[in-house]
């Protein structure tokens, strides 16, 4: 019996792992998989899809959002205002119901995600310990493949592995703990500077040779040592740092530092938008951008990438596992506030937030944001991300989009913003404007690539059919809005915008290979601090549903 | 999760690890020894939790009754799907004594049918839920506590009743990292209207009037500002003299890591939302000289499930109405015991949650009133009144699934017998196919 084949006929192929760029290509699907064209030419398949005039990309991955867990779960409780004015998710025969606002309910989350042309997300900050709640949530966030990134960066059994000089025990327990969460990716966020917060009022670290009382370790050690295990690990996406000094004036020699602290093991920075600026410690008004010495640095550093955690004007919840940021950005709005530590692990911080365009802070965030997609040389290395919500929404992609590729409208942005950031960032100076070809990198191959999904972000034989398919627009905005068709797994599950099926999506995860004995050692470190027995801490495998093992190599 | 239904050979084994929910505590050490197809002892187990394990032994009940008659499940499931696809306003309330996988299966079928959908939040701690809405909340885990926390404040609420291990494991004698003598390293002090059995554990007992809670607690956010206020004002107020809150101040701005908890004495008494959000403010306040955190002592069951499965599908956590075929908020308007109160729902699904400890006499009345379809695993008034009644098995004595602590640290559910009846997912499940059938056949 030959498979039930689709087939995607006649369309506009963008494909920039194989470095087809706007070309008129078939595409034969069978069994969820992108394959090769039947040998037998009088095969015919099941059903075809016409994309002459189309344009055809593999669907979208983002790879920095928070989509799931306790800290977007309380978040969703504490923002009822938000939800009473945004427009209703309404359920259909096939789909049920949710809530919008800046941060959405799952289901909604999954719909709009796919609506847009985008196939799979991944959470950026889930506390191990929560690790089970965020796989629930998983769960009821149809369409879309989804995998989150383990908060490890102030956990203390890993900075007592540090203190005590034992890297091959930091590396065995951060392959333990991802395997036993279901977990993708280590995160590093602000490196000790959470455990500080924990230890003192407004606690936090300064810089990366600050050491952390107890431990008596710095967040240099952390970032270095972390980095070597997961390289040793080889993790198909080896560490994801939220830098130290989110947000706070001057922030820019931390990143360097952080950078450097890799000392050449593979890191991606994320949302480095808020981690670009120059001006005193602490002195707002001084306050100017330093995308250009900072790009420089990853330009000449391949072990280096970056998402942007592109800032839009407007009102948004502040999320992060970076307790003492969330601290910060409640005080400077004078907002309600939510904090909650982990115990052993990590932190958090809720808080609503706006930007607005006719502040010079949040003007400049705007334009330092779109300085480091055009400041990059190598949109390989640079990826889409608004740090959904942190930014604005995921939602917000199109529009970014317009804001590459029309630079016209983007000078026209630009006229609209604080005056004084023509003068503190170089955005008034750049010319560049991307092509759809480098947007199907920023938005699909590179982020795929980057964290490590052979088959995902590509339309080879082999990559999972999740593929995008758009009416072109001289306006990019109008035409990644609403895609024409959404395929997700070899399914169609969205056409002109309306929702069709609502497919699960699969968990990805990894089972990194680790020195099983670090158990024992990790049981006592249980008994003597968790507030629950070492055998409830595992994710068993019912939580993970549909789910792929993405292979460390 | 092992297997829904383990076979239970006759000789005695152990099941260890198990989490109870004998109240929000849901202490995951517990030990059950089975014996001849029943749990024998609950090995570590607190008053509460020996209650919740033992008591499990009954005989099981009929699975499914009509209108009081024994009858088939699948009868019993047409029928409640009946009553749904009929109902022009039904109610869901309860998902206490069930896993998070149940509540989700409650929440879809809520969906379907386009009902309110509510829990015992909205009778216990909604009043926080509100405050927290508008204020915030500093907290943390209860592993947190137990490694960092040295001063320890009760507030309307007496854990050696309601949360007999607290102390145990969590707030008082755990010896954590940074309070590495446990009890010795921490200050402990009980605020009530009457002098508790925890009292007199505590090193400071503040007796303070019925309902003035919120005026003792905006003392003590002036006094963390360093406000000067007048004596016999705030004796008058407060019914006790400036100089005990004054010291109660100090020690808190003294504290590493203080840590209020607080319960339904502080909650549902006069002033409720204004209560806790008075306290969140204060507890936020403290983070300017120290570290503070707040925690609400929650009930038995996972009622904090039911507040995270309501929240992530539909954007908020109880009160939400389904009826417009979008979620929409408003305790008070949606909370149950006012939609039946107000006699407007004309269906209901009571499910894991004895309503006669929740709901008012009007509230009852109407509901005795209107078909209603009741999923529990134990009989009740509340299942001998129903129109259908399903009993089930116990979710975390029979069937596995997730449950969520006060602190939102979910925890596997580990069962250690069998039953021969259904789980309540089940039921939900096979209740909300066949409304979907008898939608879809009323539609063509």
């Amino acid at each position: 019996m030959p498979p039930n084949y689709l087939k995607i006929a006649g369309g506009t192929v963008y494909d920039p792992r194989h470095g087809v760029d706007g070309q008129v290509r078939d595409l034969w699907i069978a069994d969820g998989k992108i394959v090769d064209a039947p040998r037998d030419s009088k095969v015919r398949p099941s059903k075809t899809i016409d994309a002459a005039g189309l344009v055809v990309m593999p669907g979208g991955v983002d790879m920095h959002c928070h989509i799931a867990g306790p800290k977007v779960n309380v978040a969703r409780k504490m923002r009822p205002e938000e939800k009473r004015v945004a427009p209703p998710v309404e359920r259909t025969a096939t789909t049920h119901s949710g809530t919008m606002g800046s941060v959405p309910s799952t289901f909604a989350t999954g719909y709009k995600y796919a609506g847009m042309g985008y196939t799979s997300a991944f959470d950026a900050a889930i506390p191990p310990l929560a690790a089970r709640h965020a796989h629930e949530e998983f769960a009821d966030t149809p369409c879309i493949d989804k995998g989150f990134y383990l908060l490890v960066g102030n956990n203390q059994y890993i900075m007592r592995a540090i203190q005590e000089r034992e890297p091959a025990r930091l590396k065995a327990f951060l392959g333990w703990l991802l395997s036993a969460a279901g977990g993708y990716a280590p995160k590093i966020v602000n490196p000790g500077g959470v455990e500080v917060w924990k230890q003192h009022p407004s606690g936090n670290v300064d810089d990366l040779d600050t050491r952390v009382d107890y431990f008596d370790v710095t967040p240099r050690g952390i970032i270095r040592g972390i980095a070597q295990a997961a390289d040793e690990l080889k993790l198909p996406h080896r560490v994801h740092i939220h830098c130290n000094n989110l947000g706070l004036p001057g922030n820019w020699t931390t990143t360097l530092e952080t950078m450097k602290a890799l000392e050449g093991f593979g890191g991606h920075l994320t949302h480095i938008q808020f981690h670009s600026y120059g001006g005193g410690s602490g002195d707002e008004d001084t306050f100017n951008s330093k995308v250009v010495p900072l790009a420089d640095y990853v330009n000449a550093h391949s072990n280096l990438t970056v998402d942007v955690g592109q800032v839009l004007f407007g009102e948004t919840t502040s999320m992060t596992g970076d307790s003492p940021l969330g601290y910060y950005l409640s005080n400077v709005y004078k907002t309600k506030w939510f904090s909650a530590e982990t115990e052993m692990e990590s932190g958090c911080g809720i808080a609503p937030i706006e930007y607005k365009n006719k502040n010079l802070i949040n003007a400049l965030q705007w334009a330092i944001g779109l300085e480091w997609f055009l400041l990059v040389d190598d949109p390989w290395r640079v990826v889409m991300s608004t740090d959904h919500p942190n930014g604005g929404s995921f939602l917000a992609y199109p529009q970014i989009i317009r804001l590459l590729m029309d630079r016209t409208w983007r000078r026209d942005a630009l006229a609209s913003v604080h005056p004084l950031v023509r003068e503190r960032s170089t955005l008034a100076d750049l010319d560049r404007e991307y092509s759809l070809y480098e947007i199907c990198i920023i938005t699909r191959a590179a982020p795929a690539k980057i964290l490590g999904l052979d088959h995902k972000g590509h339309l080879g034989p082999g990559a999972d059919a999740d593929i995008t398919i758009y009416t072109p627009d001289d306006n990019p905005q109008t035409m990644f809005e609403l895609p024409r068709f959404v395929i997700k797994g070899g399914q169609v599950i969205v056409e002109q915008g309306e929702l069709r099926e609502s497919t699960f999506g699969k968990t990805l995860h990894v089972t990194p290979d680790y020195d099983k004995d670090v158990e024992a050692d990790i049981a006592k470190w249980f008994e003597d601090y968790y507030s629950i027995r070492f055998r409830n801490y595992p994710v068993g495998e019912e939580y993970l549903h549909e789910h792929e093992t993405v292979p460390c190599q | 999760m092992p297997d829904k239904k383990p076979s239970t050979p006759a000789a005695p084994s152990i099941v260890a690890d198990v989490a109870c929910t004998g109240c929000g505590c849901v202490c995951d050490d517990i030990d059950l020894v089975v014996e001849s197809g029943r749990i024998a002892e609950a090995r570590r187990a607190c008053t509460l939790g020996e209650a919740w394990f033992i008591g499990q032994a009954d005989p099981s009940p009929p699975a499914c009754l009509i209108e009081g008659q024994q009858a088939e499940l699948a009868d019993g499931i047409d029928r409640a799907a009946q009553i749904l696809a009929s109902a022009r306003y039904p109610l869901f309330y309860g998902l206490r004594h069930t896993s998070s996988e149940a509540q989700q299966a409650a929440a879809s079928l809520a969906d379907v049918v386009g009902g309110i959908l509510d829990t015992p939040t909205s009778t216990h701690h909604g009043p926080w839920g509100v405050s927290f809405q508008g204020v915030g909340e500093v907290t943390s885990s209860l592993g947190e506590v137990a490694n960092r926390g040295d001063l320890i404040i009760f507030w309307g609420v007496d854990p050696v009743v309601s949360h007999p291990r607290h102390f145990e494991r969590y707030s008082l004698f755990p010896k954590g990292m940074f309070v590495p003598r446990g009890r010795q390293d921490r200050t402990v002090v009980v605020v009530d209207v009457e002098r508790t059995a925890s009292a007199d554990e505590a090193d400071l007992f503040l007796e303070v009037p019925r309902h003035r809670d919120f005026e003792a607690l905006w003392t003590l956010r002036a006094l963390a500002a360093d406000c000067q206020l007048e004596p016999q004002q705030v004796l008058e107020a407060t019914g006790r003299p400036l100089a005990d809150w004054q010291n109660l101040m100090d020690r808190m701005k003294r504290a590493r890591f203080g840590v209020i908890f607080f319960g339904t004495g502080l909650a549902m008494t006069e002033g409720k939302h204004l209560n806790s959000e008075a306290l969140l403010a204060v507890v936020r306040e403290m983070n300017a000289h120290t570290r503070f955190v707040a925690k609400t002592m929650r009930g038995p069951g996972n009622v904090t499930g039911a507040e995270n499965v309501l929240a992530w599908r539909t954007g908020f956590s109880f009160a939400v109405n389904l009826a417009r075929g979008y979620p929409r908020f408003n305790p008070g308007e949606y909370s149950a015991d006012d939609v039946l109160a107000r006699g407007e729902a004309d269906a209901a699904v009571i499910v894991q949650c004895d309503v006669s400890e929740d709901f008012g006499d009007q509230a009852r009345r109407h509901l005795a009133a209107i078909p209603h379809v009741v999923i529990d695993h134990r009989p009740t008034e509340t299942t001998r009144a129903a129109t259908v009644a399903f009993h089930t098995a116990t979710a975390g004595i029979h069937t596995g699934g997730t449950v969520y602590r006060m602190d939102d640290v979910p925890l596997p559910l580990r069962p250690a017998l069998a039953s021969p009846l259904e789980g309540d997912l089940e039921i939900l499940e096979r209740i909300e196919m066949r409304v979907r059938q008898l939608q879809s056949s009323a539609a063509s």
